[in-house]
């Protein structure tokens, strides 16, 4: 194949498709045993400083947000981080875990841009490589392959490619040229998600963002879930397993875990809390007075649900509507 | 005729853009309020494709962002991003609805930086979707909220998204499908299409009180002028009230 031209991003986390294979045949758990755990227990396990971590689906729908607090009251440094996301990068950004970021979209979409982002990149603290998100997504399908790079057709001829890490050849069968993008395989993967049982077996509902690529191209998986259900309940309906259990090392129980974001078909986002963090964020003061108040300040999600109070959760609860 | 705003006509302008039984890929904003409004308006089998899976929604209420739980409410399917970046990728979607900070006179968009790379002078969000929709739909409709000559610029600081890149036959040579690009663009002043030879941006109708020199001086760029140069409708009452007193009731935009 002919290189026609290289994106100058660097590149953050080279594929290392043997790698990830010797991983899962030496270091993985993939057996079927009870993996539940506290949320401190789990993060302390599988998260490593240093480490390359992913979260799905983003920042204010279906997100990990108490295993990101979690993650960022232990403190996890010098974090590489993906980025599709709002509130959940917002917050290990502010909280200055992360180096480097893989970069499509971080922003509050309705709401406005992120003065989290604007602060660690302009300063120059963080260092950035750009991608489309069908571009980083594919990265993630690449490693859920288990193969080093996908062809796509997106990124070509604009300065996203030129600052990514991807690379332009010529297609060996059309003669055209394609962008090829290095699979992006996870050190670890956080997945909030609807139903789990205690072996890891988790669903979903409503649209699947990119749980299937993620949770794939994971060497280390944890899953949070609003839900812990049995066993035979999973067995029932086992087409609708997105996440079966032997890609899963840690189920942590988060009954609301995606708060302030939603959880489609049991709580709406909290625009109000969603609003006032956007706001406190424009300033590093009251950034840090936040993550005081919502994340250092609570021992654990089960004490973050009380702060928030039954009654807005219930609100919210009542807000979602029905299908 | 009712008082309106300058977001209120973007939205009504945008939203007669949607064609009834079309697919069209929305992005987060306007392109969400234009969608509601079409849906109620003269294109309920419009099928609004939002990037995280959402596919046929009814938009009944207004989405937030491109993930949330409305952009599949009452929807025809629910999939993830790379069921929906592969359907665009193989041709299936007719329009892609985008915004930007920057436009150039080829239709290229920037939402990443302002300045230089890095370290930037303003850090935007990034592609996101955008650049994915205008690679492979087949007719991008770029929405700019402020028709000025700092986002109607001759070079955008940088090209988050591809418009015709640097004329035409340039999407070609870099390999994006050929045949798809920029379409049309909506702004608070007028109405631009591609002059179909030179790819260049040409004015084709402005709003009611819009000179055409206004939208020249406005541009910050040699802007063509179509030969015929229309005025484009006003907001109805009963878009009006649709948007005030359904779409959005909140006013995250109008």
């Amino acid at each position: 194949m002919k290189l026609l031209e290289s994106g100058t991003g660097e590149l953050f986390q080279p594929p290392d498709p043997d790698g990830f294979r010797e991983w899962v045949h030496t270091r993985k758990n993939t057996k079927m045993v009870d993996k539940v755990m506290s949320e401190q227990e789990a993060v302390a396990r599988f998260v490593s400083d240093g480490d390359y971590i992913g979260t799905e689906l983003y920042g204010t729908v279906r997100a990990p947000m108490s295993l990101v607090r979690e993650t960022i009251r232990q403190g996890k440094k010098h974090l590489r981080v993906a980025g599709q996301g709002i509130h959940e990068i917002d917050l290990l950004l502010a909280a200055d875990l992360v180096d480097t970021l893989d970069i499509t979209y971080i922003a509050w979409e309705v709401y406005g841009i992120s003065s989290c982002l604007r602060r660690a990149v302009e300063s120059g603290r963080v260092k950035t490589t750009d991608w489309s998100n069908g571009g980083i997504t594919w990265r993630f399908k690449a490693a859920a392959m288990g193969v080093p790079f996908l062809p796509i057709r997106s990124m070509l001829g604009t300065d996203t490619f030129k600052h990514s890490a991807a690379k332009a050849v010529e297609d060996p069968f059309t003669g055209k040229p394609v962008c090829l993008i290095p699979a992006l395989f996870l050190d670890v993967g956080l997945i909030h998600v609807h139903k789990a049982d205690k072996y890891g077996n988790c669903r979903v509902e409503g649209i699947s963002g990119f749980v299937h690529e993620m949770s794939r191209a994971s060497k280390k998986l944890i899953v949070s879930a609003e839900e812990i259900v049995s066993t035979d309940e999973i067995r029932q309906y086992p087409e609708q397993t997105v996440i079966p259990c032997y890609l899963v090392d840690a189920v942590v129980e988060a009954k609301y875990g995606s708060h302030p974001g939603e959880m489609c078909y049991r709580y709406w986002r909290d625009g109000e809390h969603l609003q006032a963090f956007l706001k406190d964020s424009a300033d590093p003061a009251k950034t840090k007075t936040y993550l005081d108040k919502w994340v250092y300040g609570v021992k654990n999600h089960a004490d973050y649900v009380n702060l928030v109070g039954m009654d807005r959760l219930r609100k919210l609860e009542s807000e979602i509507g029905g299908r | 005729m009712a008082a309106y705003n300058e977001s209120e006509f973007l939205i009504c302008l945008a939203s007669k853009l949607m064609e009834d039984g079309t697919t069209a890929f929305v992005g987060t904003g306007i392109p969400m309020l234009a969608g509601a409004l079409a849906k109620r308006m003269h294109a309920p089998n419009l099928v609004p494709i939002f990037e995280f899976g959402g596919t046929g929604a009814s938009l009944e209420k207004l989405p937030l962002g491109v993930g949330d739980s409305r952009t599949f409410h009452k929807a025809v399917a629910a999939s993830g991003i790379c069921d929906i970046m592969e359907t665009a990728t193989r041709g299936f979607i007719e329009y892609g609805f985008l915004g930007g900070a920057q436009i150039d006179a080829f239709g290229n968009l920037n939402t990443t930086v302002i300045g230089k790379y890095w370290p930037p002078k303003v850090r935007l969000p990034g592609s996101g979707g955008a650049n994915d929709v205008a690679s492979f739909c087949w007719k991008t409709i770029v929405i700019m909220r402020k028709h000025d000559a700092r986002s109607f610029v001759p070079k955008v600081d940088f090209v988050t998204t591809p418009g015709y890149l640097t004329g035409p036959g340039a999407r070609e040579k870099a390999g994006l499908p050929p045949g798809a690009g920029p379409y049309r663009v909506v702004t608070n002043l007028a109405l631009m299409d591609f002059e179909p030879v030179s790819k260049r941006m040409r004015l084709i109708a402005t709003h009611p009180g819009v000179k055409v020199e206004d939208v020249v001086k406005a541009t910050g760029f040699e802007l063509l002028v179509a030969d015929e140069v229309g005025t484009n409708p006003e907001p109805t009452e009963k878009e009006l009230r649709l948007l005030r007193e359904e779409i959005d009731k909140d006013r995250y935009y109008i």
